[in-house]
Formats: C-alpha cells, structure tokens, sequence
C-alpha cells in the first residue's frame, strides 16, 4: 500500500519547505508570466519578441498569394451548392432582339446565358447579344446609383424632387423603346392616370415602321406580322438580312435551316428551299443566299415593283441584263410555289413594305409563311410620333420627358436637332443604366435594373409570355423602372406584388394550364414560357405542345388573314420616285453591335463580321471596282459626305457589293459610353432614316487599319471546303467531295489513311467528336461569343487583333470564290466579282495522330482516352511548336497576362476587374501569360455530364452533353456527341460503321469505326491527321454544274 | 614516273616590320601575349564600349520580352516563330566552324588550322551561347525553361517528351556546348601556363596559375595533352554533323509545308559550316588588323576557307534548287504553293536577299584573285552571313505565314524588341568576343611553334629552292 502512495515533490524546496516555495504552492508557475502581470507595461523584451513574431508573421503571410474575401454561408441557402450551376429561366429582350433564356449562376452570380429549349419563338437557341448581355450586369461603368446633375444621389431625395416637378408640369412624355411587358403596359398606363398630361411614344432607333405601317393599311393591323421561313421553299430578298438582323433573326434562322437541312434519307428526295437575294451590300443573308444579285439600294425598293408586275404578268424588265435574268427566275419560282415562298425586304419604307405584302398576297402566302393574326410585339415603334415629339420638343412643348431604354441623342437621325433642344425641356430623366449621350443631358439618372437584377413579363407575339426573373440581387443602388413609375405614380407596391397582382388578373385568366395562382406562377417561372390560347398554333416543340394541348382545344386560333386593301398601284408609283443615287451611301446594322447600345461590350466589340471579319470599327465598305475608281485601297480614310451630315472612316473593300454604293454600319461612334464603347468608329445614324443617301466620298491622307481576322480572301482552289449543287447532290450523294490519294513507289495510290506510321487509338469507353454541317452554317459567329462566354477566353482590343493575335477558341472563316475558271494561284487569289460565300466553323479538330502533341517538348499537350485533344496549361513552357505545327492554325498563344496585364484592363475588363470577375466560369482556368491555348471541347462539360451520369449510375445520353458552340447555334449546324456511340445523333450524322477486327497472333480484338456517310469528310485528309471533327459537304441550290476535278487530281465516286 | 606534292606555301610568314627576320618560337610567344599583358588599347576599349551598348540596349528589350511577354514581338497566332528561331538557328549554325576546324581539321591533319583553331573554338562558344539564349528567350514562360530537362521531379511520372524535336534540340545543343568548352579549354592549358610563367602582376600569375590546372610542361603531360586532344577530337566529329542535323529535324519532322522535307539535314550542315566559317573570316580578319597578326593569319589561311565557303555554299545553292524540284515533283499542291510564294509571294524580297547572298556571292571565289584578296573576302563573309539569316527567315516565315488554311494566312512584321533581342545577342557576343580576345591568348601558341619548323616562310622558301633545283638537275 505504501508504494500507492507514493509523493512526488516538486523540487526540494518542498521537501524543504522552504517559505518562498509555500508561498505559491498553490500556482501553477511559482513566477508571474511576463503577459499576466497586471497593470506594468510590457518590458523591452517582450515588446522586442512580439514584434520579432509579428514582423516574422507579417513576412510569412506576405508570402502567400494576396487573400481575397471569401464569406462562407452561415445558413447555405437552399439548392445552392458551392460548384453546383442553378438555371433560372428569364428573357432577354433588347432592340427587337427577343430570346427566351436560361441563365446558369454560380454561387448566386449568373455566369452564362443559355436558350431555353421549351420556348416556341427561340427554341433554345440565343444570338451572339444575347449571349454577351451578362457581361453588362458586371459593367463596372454602368450607374451604381441614382444620379442628379450627373452627381450620385439618394432615391428617396430623387423620388421626392422628381414627384414635385411631376405634379408643377403641364406636358409630360414618356418615350421609351417597344415594352412588350404588359404589366409595364399597365404601368405606364397607371403613370398616365397619375399625370394626364403625359403622352407614351415609342421609338425604335431602327424601327420596321414601314412594315407596321404597310400592314395597317393593307390589313389594318399595325403590327409586324410572324414568319415562318420553314415553310418557304422560295424565299426572296430584297436587302434583307432575315438571318442577322432583321426582327427576329434567332428565329428566322433556325426555321431558315430546317428548310436547308438534307434531312431526307434517300439523297435523290432531297429537298431544299431556293434563296434569292437582291441587295447592295454583301449581308450575312445574301452569303448564304443561293442566287445572290448585287443591286443598287435604290434597286433594291424598285425592283419591288418590277416583281409585283413580272407577278401579275405584266412585262416589266428591270434595267441591268444580269438582275433581269434573276428576276426573272425569281418570278417563276415564286408563281411555282406559290403559298410556299416568302418575300421580304428589308426596307422600312411604308410604299416598299405595301408591294411586298401585295407581293405575298398575290402569291397566297398570308395564312401560309406569313401570320398577321399573332403579330410580334417586339417593333412597335411609331416614328411619326417620335418626329413630332421632337418637334413639340423644339417648340418648347414638353417641360418634362422620361426616356426608358432610348438614346435618342446618339441613335436618333435628328439626335443633334434633340440635343439642342433638351435644354429647353425643364425636368429630364432617364432610366439608363449605363451613361450615354442621352443621360448626359438629363437631370437624373434613375438607373434601372440589369434584366438579370429584374422581374418582369413579356409578350414578344401575341399569346406568346415569357417572365423575367431576378438571378441576383440588384448590385448597385439601382432600381427597376417599373417600381420608380409606380412610385411616382404614389403607389408603394412593390414591382414584384404589382406583377403578381397582375398576372393573376391578366395571363392567370387567359390560361388554362395550372390551376391555382401560385401554382401557375412557380409553374412559369420554371418553365419561362407560357403559349396561351390566343397564340396561333405555329408550334412545333414536342413539349409545349403537349403541355398547351388543352389551351389550344378551347380556341383554336382564327389563323385566315384579313383581306389585302393596301394600294399595290400607287405604292409602285411611289416606289419609282426612288431614282439611282449615284454614289448610293447606304448604313446597316451590323451583327455583333446592332444599334450600339451594347457599345460598351467587349466581346460584342472583338467579334469578328460574319462577312467582313471586321471588329473594332465600323468602315465604309464598297466594291473593289468603285475603290479602284476612286483611288482607295483598305485602310485609307475617307470623307463621307451625304445628306446633312459628313464623318470619316476607313476604307474596306467588299466584293460583292454592289458598284457606286457605300455601306457604314450604324451603332459606332459613342461619344458617352464606357471605356471600352466610346469613339469606337463614327456614327452614321443621320442617314439612317433614308433607305439610302446620295453622297461624296473624298480620300483623306489618313490611314486607319481596319482590325480582321481574316485577310485572305479565297480558298486557292483548295479542298477545304467541298461544295456542290443540289442537283448533283440529288444525282450523287458524294457530290463535290475530293478524295486525295498518295502515289507510292509501287506504282499504286492509297488512301492517306492507309499510309501511316501512326498507330492510332482505340477508345473503349467514348470516342467524342463533333459534325459540323456546312449547309446549315449562316456565319452568325454566336458561337465565338458563348465559346468566348464558356471559356473564359480574354478579349485583347483593337491593336492586338491588327497585331493577329485575336483569341477566339472557333472562329468562323469566310471564304469567297475565285473567278470562274482560275487554276494559277494568281488568279485564285483574287476574288470574283461578286463570290459565292461559305463559312466554315473552325476550331481544334482533335486530331488523332495529333501533329501538336508529338513537338511538344513537355507533354503538355496529350491525346486523352476519349479522343480529346487536350492542353495542361500549367506544364506549357510556351515554345509555340505545337501552335506552328497545326495545320488549322487554331492554337492560341497568351502573349500577354491579359488578365493582369495593365495595358488590356479597359478591353478585358471581364478578366482584369474584379466585378469583371464576376462572370469568369469557375469551371475554366484562366489562362496565364506565355502558354497554349485551344478549344477543348468543353471538357467541362463532359466531365460534369459524365460525372451526373456516374452518379446516377448509367451512360451518359446523347445530348445530354452539349459544347458552348453547339448549344448556342440559331441553326444546330453543330452537333457534338459520341461516336463510338452507334444511336447518337453525330454517329448517324457521319453513318459510323462499326467492324470489329479479329486480333491475330494473341492480340485483342480491335473495334474499327468508320464514316459511311457521303457528304462526311475531314479537312485536309491528305496529311493523314485523323481529325475528330467531321464536316457535311455545302449544297448550294443553284443550278451550276459541278465543276470539273478539282484540287489534286481528286476522283469522284465511292470508294 | 616521279610525283612530288607541290610545295605548300608557308602558314607562319617572317615578322612584319623586319621582312628578313625569321618568326621564332619567342616571337609567337611575345606577339600572342602581347595584347593579354599589356595595357588595354583605345581601339579594343571602344570596340567593348561599343558592345556594351549594343549589349545594354538588348537587355532592355529582353527585359520587356521577360517582363511583359513574348507579345513584345511580331508574333501572331499564325506565325509561331520568326526571328526567334531565325536567330537561333543563325547562332547555332555559325557555332560550327569551331568544331569543324577544331576537330574535324585536326583529325585530317590540317596544320593550318593551328592559327585560327583558338579563336574559332571561342567564337562557336559564344554563338553556341547566343543560340541558347534565344532558346530562354522565345518561351512563353522562361523561369521554366528546366521542364525542358529530364529532371527528377515529385510530379509523379512527368517527364519531358521524347519524340519532341525540341528535346533533341536541348541535347544536341547542351551536348555540344559541353564538348565544346572543353576541348577549347583544354587546349587553352599549355598557352595559359605560358602566360602564367611570364606573368609579372601577381594576381595575374595567381589567376592564370589557377587557370592553367599546374601544367607544367613535361613530356608526359604533352603526351597525356596530346591524347586528350585527339579523344575530344573524335567525340566532337559527330557533333559537327548532328547539331545542325538535328535542329533541322525542328522543322523536318513537321507537317508544315516547306518545312517538312527529307533534305533538310545535310542541307543545314553544309548552311551552318558556310555560315560559320564565314562568321570566322569576319572575326579573323579583325583580329589579324587590330592585334597585327599577318605573320600567323597568312592569305593561305584566308585563302584556306575561302574555298571551304566556296563549297558549302554550292552545296546550299544546289539544295535550294533541289527542294523546289521536289516541291513540283512530289504533286502536292500545298508545297507547290509553299515554294512558289516564297519566290514571288509577298517575302520575295527575303528569298532573293537568301539566294543572292547565299547562292551568286560565294561564285567569286572561284577566282584565286578574289579568294586572296582580303577586302572582298571581309565584304563577302559579312554577305553570307546576311544571306543565311535570310535563308532561315524564309524557311521560318514564309512556310508559316501561309500554310494551309488561307483563312489564318497572315503577314508577319517585327517590332523594335525583336530587333532589341537581336542586337542582345549581337552585344553579348561581341563583348564576349573582345574580352577573350583581351585576356586569353587569341592563337594557339603551343601549336603554331609546332609547326613553325616545317611550314613557316623560311622553311617553305628552303623547299621550293629545293624542288627548284632538283627539277633543274632532272633536265
């Protein structure tokens, strides 16, 4: 027991104890700690081993990257995972530029825009703005609060001054853009009753006036009536660029498609429809058009009339042989199909838009391709009501003007008249939410909402809604419009009770779909969309129309048009008034900018023309001929003078285009914009209003390089592209395609693939791949920017993309053709007078025996299991080898850090601030300084497809994946998928064979795949690279024959 | 029937200012290390002062292409490489003759290569170095550059690809610059611990004394020198035909029409042995003006590599031609276009500077006149060096700048950094170059006394009285 017992002195003090130990037997440490000694400075010591820790801290902290703020969730929201994407449908409407969307967040920012699929009008499809509009919400000089006398201000002192000077004013105006919300309708409408003085104008800065005009008198609905290009099997265009810009060119194109498709499964059947296009400038349109005539703007509205009479068999011969020629086969094809074509010009005269509704009427097409009954909202712009307000403006008339999403000072063709005037209007507001020429001269500012920050309803075609719904909370002190209006008109609801209070009144009642209001509400949020039964039953989404079944059996809808009264005779009267201009100085609008409210968006701003491959700028384009008689080559400056107005721009030679005629394209020359929208170009909307101006053009001693993309012109006789006619496509499926062969010692000539060193790969799991068919391809380049979007490629500015060293991961090359019978490549590099067009997407082609990935020295670039090409980017040393060595030239080299850079923060602003940032796909790296990059597939997304496909314990579906480009695409001439996959879409694109090959001598079997399809081929076979990358041959539907053997020494036929 | 070899004329001719005086041992020694010890002399002062500033503006440049990026260059997504590697591939080839004289001449037994040996051994060791630093500087990501070796690492299995030419080309050259310096360095041994005998300031007797690893002139380490020459002299031999060989595979072994072609191998040895022994004439001759050494550079020397350049220069020329015969032969459109571009697309300019420079200049060395006349033989070797820049401008960029696609077809033009890191390599080779030419004996003394007995004036004067007379008894 004793030994349990056992003690165990602290030292021998305690055996002692020795008083100085009793004392503090009880603590711990018998000496206070220099830290507890209460009350007394600390000594010098002390003071020196702190700061010796702190410096030594302060030094190890310093070494680590700078931390920026990252807030973790105390309470996570519901269905937010960090990494996991939440959709979250909305709509994107901007200048008549409707889309139905998804919009994709991450950790609660939206991050990308997608098309939502259950949508009848866009069908899941956006455009190249819609795609780039997210990056407006991360604009970091958008307006962060309310501004009075351009000085930030607070909402409620705004609120309270501008309801004084509301109710001391006599003449009140609203002008705003079309609103095709009805519950902003009803706002507006409530504002009205507020201040009866007030007058609503809507103003379209390139309104279709003369469309709605032509339709209210010939039919007396003033509205823009709904197409159905996939119903035409003739479509003729007088100046219309149907597939870029004009109304609702997402949806035009992706009808327009379905009819350029060769779906048919006997190739003999195949079907296509003929495109006409008459017009003075080469549009995206005229490209992809089959028969395409280059003719003077003033032609463009006269010919009108020698159509309406070549239609009623009169025998009226336009002037120049050649456009004869074409009218003329125009004419008969149209008689041929009548009911079945389409005519369309893209002018906005009233007289012009009345023989092309006399035209269609005449040929039976109203009720058949044209539907007047469920007319599109989206152009309701009255610009006689615009002019008038200007007029009252300049009398004095108005003392108070709200501009809701307008820039009439920039965009309007008496903007300067305006801005002269303003001063003389006493209180003027505008609810911009980025600084323009307009807000400039306004005494507030009181900035609306990004869409994305807002809710909203639309109804883009009558019966058609889609809602607006907030993907983030506002991130600037800024407000929705609607909630400022209803405030000021002293109701304090807030926007989203108003529209709840309103739907439930309104679309609640029109449908038939849900039951019970907050049913129907979550119901439409989800969906986006509601068709209700007013609409006309042009649907042909599988879903929606099982969905709508029971809305469509109550009413169907009245789809026979009303009687044609226009007065076809007088307008052609009128129409002939429009005598040969001269010099024709006509403007457009052109793809990427429209009529640059976007100014400020760098990704719209680097994207390339469809047709020019311009970015940058805008530039007088013209025909080579005229040029040459003027003394002008690419990049001299001229003076422009026409009408009123004179401005300086670069030349840029355009083939195609028709002689004596100059096009500038509206939406450049910002004066008030952001860093990167303004003095971009010159701004060209005085002539706007005029189909065309006659005008002088005088050469300057300036040069001003125009930024392309593309600088050569022609394909020099190559087989890069195969193309052919649809009647020998009809008589032959592989009709236009080049097989090359290899000569060797023995005398023989093999196939390229059969001559090799490589050893190929087998791909066990998925062999991904995309097609792209060339038929379908209009050139939009929408899936530059949501490829751009996707993956985080950084926008490099004007200097750079002279300098060639733009960073697009698929860019679109345009090719015109050489003059007929060229064979010394003198010649074919020339282009012909007026070429024919082809597009080609062009991105990394995955090659199997892949030439990048031999010369790297680092592996920094391998072949993946899945037949991917892909990059590391952080083992890439930069030596540039495998980007020299790729024969498509589609590697991309980071020169610079453009991330950091300094030199690039205006123009990547996305990558470079740290609001910026905030639209950066987390999913992506950002590339740094010095390595190689390149289009990758997606990987991201295969890999979070493969991984939902992991964890549900199944394959991964066909479609279920799709790339940026493809998802994006108004026409689907991309399709991804697995071609190791016999049931995917691409596989029976490509008509894969599988075969699987008896392993001899102990090896295994070996499963061999091949393209039975006969349009199918790769690019550049030749040199044997193997691309995953397939394309469909181009079937152009004229009537030229195939041209004899071409490239080297190429053999038609099977093989 | 009697043959006699014809009596060669004399490598070491009699001393300058006293025509009648026999060049002795001492001699050498005394020329040779006059300039090591004496006073630096304005004109070597303001050749380095010159270099210097050529070499301090090129740090600039290179400062911003390390600092900034490789965008401070012409380059654009289509062309890759331009005046890059044209100037790697420039240095490489004029690091080229030093091996050949050195090694190759040796093994032939060439006495007169005993005179220009050192020097040229020097000047391929500073190009070898120039070409080097393009190759740091024309990565995207520099700091790097050592992912290139096969490095142990704790990456797990990352090693460097071994079908990459590049990886080849960092063997190739890393091998040759070893080989390189040490064969010049040995041979350097004997001449350093002459001047460390004759060193009068200590610490030049204590540097040189380090330098010259205690040699100490007996027989057995002439014996042991002599071995070791003849050794490295057998290991660089290859090296003269693999480096070259093997930075042509960069371009063969591509898909790159103009680029990849079989005869790119011996085309470029015989391009960078031109190059290089003309970059050597252009030195040489400086330094035989500027340190008075027209005893030991005689015209024979001159005369000597004049031919050399006479023959590779036809064998380049023949090349060129060849390649466009195969361009039309082969049947392939995209060579066909290739070659024809070069000649009259928009660099034609580049390809007629090549085969004016490279294919006519060199023609006039089939007069004797012209081989011995030292004016236009400086003139011409400045040409040829011209001309092989242009030569690998024009297989660079004009085989890039339109290759397949016409769409990415593009222009390439450079900017000043391009021409600063250029001028880089300029200034780092010439202050190189002068300031071994200060310090370090610029001929082989060792050598040159070897051969004083049997090939200098006195001697050669004796023999051809010789043959004279014998001749005259045969009548």
């Amino acid at each position: 027991m004793e030994e349990l017992n056992k003690v165990y002195w602290k030292g021998i003090e305690e055996l002692t104890n020795d008083v100085e130990f009793v004392k503090h037997a009880e603590k711990e440490f018998p000496q206070d700690l220099p830290e507890t000694k209460q009350g007394e400075e600390n000594n010098r010591r002390d003071f020196l081993k702190l700061m010796g820790f702190s410096v030594a801290a302060a030094s190890l902290v310093a070494c680590e990257a700078p931390i920026k703020k990252a807030i973790p969730f105390l309470n996570k929201p519901e269905n937010l995972d960090p990494s996991i994407p939440n959709y979250y449908a909305s709509t994107y409407f901007e200048a008549g530029d409707y889309a139905s969307v998804v919009v994709k967040t991450r950790e609660g920012r939206p991050i990308k825009i997608e098309g939502n699929s259950l949508s009848t009008i866009s069908k899941g499809k956006t455009s190249a703005r819609a795609q780039a509009s997210i990056l407006n919400l991360y604009d970091g000089q958008r307006y962060q609060s309310f501004m009075q006398a351009k000085k930030p201000a607070k909402m409620q002192d705004v609120d309270k001054l501008i309801k004084d000077k509301l109710k001391a004013a006599s003449n009140i105006r609203i002008l705003s853009s079309t609103i095709i919300s009805p519950s902003t309708k009803a706002i507006v409408k409530e504002f009205k009753e507020t201040y009866p003085s007030t007058k609503h104008v809507t103003y379209d800065s390139l309104s279709q006036y003369g469309l709605t005009q032509a339709h209210k008198e010939g039919f007396g609905v003033e509205a823009v009536p709904s197409y159905d290009f996939s119903k035409a099997k003739v479509i003729v265009s007088f100046g219309c660029d149907f597939l870029g810009t004009w109304i609702s060119p997402i949806e035009f194109s992706g009808q327009y498609a379905q009819m350029r498709k060769l779906n048919s499964k006997e190739h003999k059947e195949a079907k296509m429809s003929k495109h006409f296009q008459f017009e003075a400038r080469m549009s995206m349109t005229g490209a992809n058009a089959d028969f395409r005539v280059p003719v003077k703007a003033s032609q463009e509205i006269t010919l009108l009339a020698t159509l309406y009479s070549k239609l009623k068999g009169t025998d009226a011969k336009a002037k120049d042989a050649n456009v004869e020629v074409a009218l003329q086969k125009a004419a008969k094809e149209l008689l041929e199909a009548k009911g079945e074509s389409l005519v369309v010009s893209g002018s906005n005269d009233t007289n012009a838009q009345i023989l092309v509704a006399a035209i269609n009427n005449e040929l039976g097409n109203y009720s058949a391709t044209i539907d007047i009954t469920t007319p599109l909202n989206t152009y309701q712009g009255n610009e006689k009501q615009v002019n008038d307000l200007i007029d009252d403006i300049k009398s004095g008339g108005v003392d108070a003007i709200i501009f809701y999403g307008v820039n009439p000072v920039y965009d309007h063709p008496r903007g300067e008249e305006l801005k002269a005037a303003l001063s003389k209007v006493g209180l003027k507001i505008s609810f911009a939410s980025q600084p323009d020429e307009t807000t400039d001269l306004c005494d507030f500012v009181c900035s609306d909402n990004h869409y994305l920050e807002s809710w909203g309803d639309a109804e883009p075609r009558k019966g058609y809604y889609s809602l607006t719904q907030p993907t983030i909370t506002p991130i600037f002190s800024t407000r929705q419009a609607q909630e400022s209006l209803l405030i000021w008109s002293g109701n304090d609801k807030p926007y989203y009770d108003y529209l709840r209070t309103f739907l439930s009144k309104d679309l609640f009642k029109k449908q038939t779909k849900y039951k019970g209001f907050d049913n129907f509400f979550t119901g439409i949020l989800h969906d986006g969309v509601l068709v209700t039964s007013g609409a006309a039953a042009i649907v042909e989404n599988d879903e929606v129309k099982k969905d709508d079944k029971e809305a469509k059996k109550e009413d169907k809808p009245v789809k026979k048009a009303g009687k044609f009264e226009g007065d076809a005779e007088s307008a052609i009267v009128k129409v002939n008034e429009y005598k040969d201009g001269g010099l024709e100085v006509i403007t457009y609008q052109k793809v990427s900018l429209g009529n640059g409210a976007y100014a400020n968006n760098p990704w719209l701003q680097e994207m390339p023309d469809p047709i020019t491959k311009a970015c940058w700028a805008n530039y007088a384009s013209m025909s080579p001929k005229t040029a040459k008689e003027k003394g002008l080559s690419n990049g001299n400056v001229i003076k422009v003078t026409a009408g009123k107005t004179s401005f300086e721009v670069p030349v840029l030679l355009q083939p195609g285009q028709a002689d004596n005629t100059v096009a500038v394209a509206v939406g450049y020359g910002r004066k008030i914009s952001g860093k990167v929208g303004t003095n971009v170009g010159a701004n060209v909307f005085p002539l706007a209003a005029k189909a065309y101006e006659s005008g002088n053009i005088s050469k300057t001693d300036k040069t001003d390089e125009v930024a392309q993309t593309q600088t050569h012109n022609t394909i020099m006789g190559r087989s890069i592209i195969q193309e052919a006619s649809l009647p020998d496509y009809k008589a032959k499926p592989n009709a236009g395609r080049i097989y090359p062969h290899i000569s060797s010692a023995d005398g023989k000539s093999y196939k390229p693939y059969d001559v090799t060193l490589w050893k190929g790969y087998q791909y066990h799991n998925h062999s991904w791949g995309l097609v792209i068919d060339l038929n379908s391809c209009t050139g939009c380049s929408a899936c530059t920017v949501a490829c751009q979007i996707e993956n985080n490629v950084p926008v490099v500015g004007k200097k750079e993309v002279l300098m060639r060293r733009e960073m697009h991961w698929i860019r679109i090359d345009r090719y015109y053709s050489s003059p007929e019978g060229a064979t010394s490549f003198s010649d074919l590099e020339k282009e012909a007078v007026n070429p024919e067009v082809t597009f080609m997407p062009m991105m990394c082609q995955h090659c199997n025996n892949a030439p990048c990935e031999t010369v790297c020295p680092v592996l920094a670039t391998t072949h993946s299991s899945e037949g991917l090409n892909q990059m590391a980017y952080n083992r890439c040393i930069g030596t540039r080898y495998c980007a020299n060595n790729c024969p498509y030239k589609v590697r991309r080299f980071n020169w610079f850090h453009y991330a950091e850079d300094d030199r690039f923060t205006d123009v990547n602003y996305v990558q470079t601030s740290d609001l910026g940032k905030m639209v950066i796909n987390p999913d992506v790296t950002v590339r740094s300084r010095g390595v190689m990059e390149k289009c990758s597939l997606c990987v991201q997304r295969i890999q979070a497809g493969k991984l939902q496909a992991k964890k549900d314990k199944r394959q991964v579906k066909d479609g279920e994946i799709k790339t940026a480009c493809q998802q994006v695409c108004p026409t689907d001439a991309i399709t991804f998928g697995d071609m190791n996959d016999m049931e995917s879409k691409i596989s029976k694109a490509l008509g894969i064979a599988k075969e699987v090959k008896k392993g001899e001598h102990g090896h295994a079997d070996e499963t061999v795949y091949s393209m039975k399809e006969p349009r199918a081929y790769h690019v550049l076979e030749e040199i044997n690279v193997k691309p995953q990358v397939s394309y469909l041959t181009k079937i152009r539907n004229n009537d030229k024959k195939l041209k004899a053997d071409k490239g080297h020494g190429g053999h038609e036929g099977g093989h | 029937m009697q043959m006699t070899s014809p009596v060669r004329e004399p490598l070491v001719l009699r001393q300058i200012h006293d025509k009648n005086r026999k060049t002795t041992m001492h001699d050498v020694t005394n020329d040779i290390c006059r300039q090591v010890e004496a006073a630096p002399n304005v004109r070597w002062l303001a050749a380095l002062g010159i270099s210097l500033i050529v070499l301090a503006y090129g740090s600039y440049t290179l400062y911003r292409t390390w600092f900034f990026g490789i965008g401070e260059w012409g380059l654009n997504k289509t062309v890759g490489w331009a005046w890059d590697i044209t100037n790697f591939v420039w240095w490489v080839g004029i690091g080229h003759a030093g091996t050949l004289i050195s090694a190759v001449l040796l093994l032939f037994r060439q006495k007169w290569r005993a005179s220009i040996n050192r020097s040229a051994e020097a000047m391929t060791i500073f190009a070898v170095l120039c070409a080097g630093s393009f190759i740091l500087m024309h990565m995207g990501r520099p700091w790097l550059a050592h992912w290139a070796l096969p490095l142990p690492n704790t990456y797990g299995s990352l090693w460097v690809n071994f079908n990459s030419p590049l990886v080849w080309d960092v063997f190739a050259i890393s091998t040759y610059l070893t080989v390189s310096a040490v064969f010049w360095y040995v041979g350097l041994i004997p001449d350093l611990a002459t001047i460390r005998e004759r060193a009068t300031n200590p610490i030049s007797k204590f540097v040189y004394g380090i330098l010259s690893f205690g040699w100490d002139g007996s027989t057995k380490t002439w014996a042991r020198y002599e071995m070791v020459a003849l050794v490295l002299a057998g290991l660089s031999t290859p090296l003269v035909l693999s480096v070259h060989t093997i930075v042509s595979f960069d371009f063969a072994t591509s898909v790159i029409p103009g680029w990849h072609t079989t005869i790119f191998p011996p085309y470029f040895v015989a391009g960078a042995i031109f190059s290089g022994f003309a970059m050597v004439l252009t030195l040489m001759l400086i330094t035989r003006y500027v340190f008075k050494l027209e005893p030991y550079i005689t015209l024979t020397h001159i005369e000597s590599m004049n031919k050399i350049i006479l023959v590779t220069g036809s064998i380049v020329g023949i090349a060129y031609i060849t390649e466009f015969f195969i361009a039309w032969y082969s049947g392939v459109p995209y060579e066909q276009y290739a070659f024809i571009n070069r000649m009259f697309g928009p660099y034609w300019w580049a390809y007629w500077a090549m085969m004016s420079c490279n294919v006519i200049s060199p023609q006039f060395f089939w007069f004797k006149a012209m081989r011995r006349n030292i004016y236009a033989t400086f003139a011409l070797s400045i040409v040829v060096n011209i001309g092989m820049w242009f030569e690998r401008f024009v297989i660079i960029v004009t085989s890039l700048h339109r290759d397949y696609l016409p769409s990415s077809w593009v222009m390439f033009w450079p900017t000043y950094v391009d021409i600063g890191d250029y001028l880089f390599s300029f200034g780092f080779f010439f202050t190189c170059f002068f300031l071994f030419a200060k310090f370090l004996p610029v001929i082989n003394m060792a050598e040159v006394k070897t051969i004083l007995a049997s090939s200098d004036e006195d001697a050669s004067t004796y023999y051809a009285e010789e043959e004279k007379q014998s001749k005259e008894s045969a009548h």
